[in-house]
């Protein structure tokens, strides 16, 4: 009895998979809206949304998560192409205006820097577009999850050494992104 | 020295600016259409707003800052060490914005910043 029991376990199991897998009922944003739940309080939902299709730009809570995330990715990324642009360069032959305004317009042929400034022309606009609703003071922490980035895209792209005490510290970046997703967006009565 | 005095430019200026476009997005009101034409609407509206190019220049400030002293030092420390301005910025955000930060904020935005400034940590 115990064997058949134990058998019959598994393949209900994987039938029960299967058929999640294949029912139209789920939700295709499931994962999103799960991370969003997870950071944001249920007071700082309003009960509105619920009534709302969940398309992520109809939902105040969706599109400030996802427009956060592509801040932070958009910053970090340009950061360090831009600090890889300029490394190659090296440092400057002098600080009188002649030699800095050729530095510039030499900065302006590598290909690094110019990838670095579309990425932070993205993150801009998609700042702007969050600042619109958002406060600063809970935008600004929260992109800062982009600097957990910054470790991980200076050991892959620049080749830098990663301590375990940078690990610490994007710990704490993320425990800080944390508490502050926590708090609700707007506290000004707008958005 | 130089490295503290552009470091300290580029903490001011990019707070500055970045709460002076704050200031004027928050006169264009909440975005809610995402379609491409619709924010090149928002953005060209932006573009009309004074405050928005008090950011611009203040930003491109700070920016400007940022290339010379990353020429010379470390991305893994210019980077991080602009911690600073996450403080600086609430600051701002509490004065000139008058945004109400509660404990709990301000408890993120601490560790954040010492997070961020324990990354610096060579």
């Amino acid at each position: 009895m115990n064997a058949s029991a134990s058998t019959t376990k598994p393949s209900s199991f994987f039938a029960c998979a299967r058929n999640g897998g294949s029912t139209r009922g789920r939700r295709p944003r499931g994962r999103v809206r799960w991370l969003c739940q997870l950071l944001i309080p249920a007071r700082a939902r309003s009960p509105a949304t619920k009534r709302i299709p969940m398309t992520w730009s109809k939902s105040p809570l969706l599109k400030t998560c996802v427009l956060v995330l592509l801040v932070a990715v958009f910053n970090s990324v340009g950061n360090v192409l831009l600090a890889k642009g300029m490394r190659q360069m090296g440092e400057t032959q002098g600080w009188s205006l002649n030699i800095l305004g050729v530095y510039f317009v030499r900065a302006f042929t590598s290909v690094w820097v110019w990838l670095g400034i579309g990425s932070l022309i993205l993150f801009f606009v998609s700042y702007l577009l969050v600042l619109s609703w958002a406060d600063y003071s809970y935008v600004m922490p929260a992109a800062a999850a982009g600097y957990a980035l910054v470790p991980l895209l200076g050991h892959f792209l620049l080749g830098e050494a990663v301590t375990s005490l940078h690990w610490v510290g994007v710990a704490f970046i993320c425990l800080g992104v944390a508490i502050v997703g926590r708090t609700p967006p707007s506290t000004t009565g707008r958005g | 020295m130089r490295t503290f005095i552009f470091l300290a430019i580029v903490v001011l200026a990019g707070t500055g600016g970045e709460i002076a476009a704050a200031y004027a997005m928050k006169g264009i009101g909440e975005v809610k259409d995402f379609a491409p034409r619709a924010i090149l609407g928002v953005l060209g509206r932006a573009l009309r707003l004074g405050w928005l190019w008090v950011g611009v220049a203040l930003m491109t400030l700070a920016f400007f800052s940022l290339l010379a002293l990353l020429s010379w030092a470390d991305v893994s420390f210019v980077i991080p060490a602009t911690a600073l301005s996450y403080v600086v910025g609430a600051l701002g955000a509490r004065i000139l914005l008058g945004e109400r930060l509660g404990p709990m904020r301000w408890v993120g935005i601490l560790l954040v910043s010492l997070g961020v400034a324990i990354v610096c940590a060579p």
